[in-house]
């Protein structure tokens, strides 16, 4: 062996100029990747039932959904149910906002108001919530009431049970501190407590917008009343699988809305915190 | 800067724990007495588990003793004591102007009065122009002046310091330490310094209690006659070596001791 064998040498590399189209690419990497994604899947959907390779019967394609919706959105009863929906959702959703968040924050911060409550709040998240719908639609009928009670069900406990958790584990040390400054009990909260269990807080907003959704959903194809769900419901009865997918596809446009509207709150709310961008870590 | 009387005089401070698992009372804190005359800067040094950080916490108020009493002289305006905390323990919620302005918000000034009286603190510490920024945009170092401004700007008669620099690097501390004795001479404060760190409590201190532990207890009350001001240099000299080689003689003496005699240490 010689003498210069024994190292192994690592080299700087000098960065060579990329061309302009691939550092274009590398700029727009997610957008132009995700959109790929989104409009081969429906290419390949429109293509496949051209062919007959998929049944237009069971799956339609995207150009029958599109004119399906065309159709749709010229219909006065169609908005009329996009807005009941969406009023149920936001009333359910923001009574559960309103009444779970404060209760989580007692139940959290009180040891006695945590003791009194804790097995109701055991009791109600092992219960599946859809099996209250009967029972509710005893209490007040088919109508708007039903089913913005069973949103505002699906939203409150995804919402208070991480609140409560939130309370629980706000830093024993910054306490110390509000202690130590002789912080009136309002200022702990608002100083402390709250900015402190706002990231659970948000966590179960999020997973309650998934939750709000189905609640709408499985209310609506049990009332048979109004709203989207019984659009759905009637366009399996009449089968159009195009106007159905329609109304799943509405449905989820309000599901992207409520995530979205969250997370700009929450990107709002939480300033302080370093952000986690995953195209400055990559 | 002195003017005779004691800011802090404690008697008999005691501190028992009840351990849950075994039901056997431990004694954390057995019979500190201290006095802290008015504008020193005095240290209490120990190793980890002598209830140095207990002691400073029932001064604060924290927790409190099991027997004992300590008194703090009161003063015309502001508060007696306020606490400046080991790792910095900022609201990560707050910017560093509405951390430092924290201690007046709890004592009821409203927050933009509260601001107004924080500013010269910032600048005193040398933070100027990070008033609007986030802890987490700030250095380990920097944090720990935001602490120190937060606790300064309530304006008490003692301040409270909790190892405050026991989580920094070797230099940024030493760095801190000059920066500590700078702003301690320009607020004339009477400061009480928790320690684990011989150099530190020697170069920062007028007098260093020494503290041994199981049972927590003052083993030695050691007058630093160093001239003032200390530059850091101060630590290179033998007067210094003198003074470390003496306390470190007595917490070894202790330590050894303790291994002497097993049951008399648990």
């Amino acid at each position: 062996m010689t003498e210069a064998a024994a190292f192994r040498v690592i080299r700087a590399r000098a960065r060579r100029k990329r061309h302009p189209l691939r550092r274009w690419y590398r700029g727009n990497e997610r957008a132009i990747l995700s959109a790929a994604g989104i409009v081969s899947f429906i290419a390949a959907w429109q293509v496949g039932s051209d062919a007959g390779l998929i049944s237009k019967f069971f799956f339609s394609s995207p150009v029958e959904v599109a004119a399906a919706g065309a159709l749709e959105v010229q219909k006065a009863r169609f908005w009329e149910d996009v807005k009941i929906s969406a009023s149920e959702l936001a009333i359910g959703s923001l009574a559960a906002v309103l009444l779970a968040v404060p209760l989580g924050i007692a139940i959290g911060w009180y040891r006695r108001v945590s003791l009194t409550f804790d097995p109701w709040l055991n009791f109600f998240n092992a219960l599946p919530r859809v099996a209250l719908i009967p029972l509710v639609v005893l209490w007040v009928g088919l109508g708007f009431e039903m089913k913005t009670i069973i949103v505002f069900f699906g939203g409150f406990f995804s919402i208070i049970l991480p609140t409560v958790e939130g309370v629980r584990t706000v830093d024993r040390q910054l306490l110390d501190v509000a202690r130590s400054f002789r912080a009136p009990e309002r200022l702990i909260f608002t100083s402390l407590v709250i900015p402190g269990t706002l990231p659970f807080i948000v966590s179960g907003i999020r997973l309650a917008v998934g939750r709000v959704l189905a609640g709408v959903i499985i209310a609506e194809f049990y009332a048979q009343t109004a709203g989207l769900g019984v659009m759905i419901a009637r366009s399996e009865a009449s089968l159009q699988s195009d106007r159905m997918l329609f109304g799943v596809l509405i449905f989820t446009m309000l599901g992207i809305v409520l995530t979205e509207a969250v997370g700009i709150a929450e990107r709002y709310l939480q300033r302080w915190r370093p952000s986690l961008d995953l195209e400055e870590a990559a | 800067m002195r003017s005779g009387h004691l800011a802090l005089s404690a008697r008999g401070v005691q501190m028992q724990y009840r351990d849950r698992g075994t039901g056997k009372t431990l004694l954390a804190i057995e019979n500190v007495d201290l006095d802290v005359p008015d504008g020193a800067f005095v240290s209490l040094l120990g190793p980890s588990g002598c209830g140095k950080s207990t002691f400073l916490k029932i001064v604060n108020g924290l927790l409190p003793a099991t027997s004992g009493e300590i008194k703090l002289h009161r003063v015309a305006k502001g508060r007696e004591d306020a606490m400046v905390f080991q790792d910095a323990a900022l609201f990560p919620w707050y910017s560093v102007l509405d951390n430092v302005a924290y201690g007046l918000v709890c004592a009821g000034v409203t927050r933009g009065e509260a601001r107004r009286r924080a500013a010269p603190f910032i600048e005193l510490v040398g933070l100027k122009g990070f008033d609007d920024k986030y802890p987490y945009q700030l250095s380990g170092g920097m944090q720990q002046r935001a602490n120190l401004a937060r606790a300064l700007a309530v304006d008490s008669a003692i301040l409270l310091m909790d190892e405050p620099f026991a989580a920094l690097d070797a230099q940024t501390r030493e760095l801190m330490q000059a920066e500590l004795l700078r702003i301690w001479n320009a607020a004339k404060k009477t400061v009480l310094f928790v320690t684990h760190q011989i150099d530190e409590a020697v170069y920062l201190s007028d007098r260093v209690v020494v503290m041994a532990a199981r049972p927590g207890k003052v083993i030695a009350d050691i007058e630093i006659d160093l001239p003032r001001p200390r530059p850091l240099s101060v630590k290179r000299t033998p007067e210094f070596a003198v003074y470390e080689e003496r306390i470190w003689r007595l917490i070894a003496g202790e330590y050894e001791q303790a291994r002497a005699a097993p049951d008399a240490a648990s």
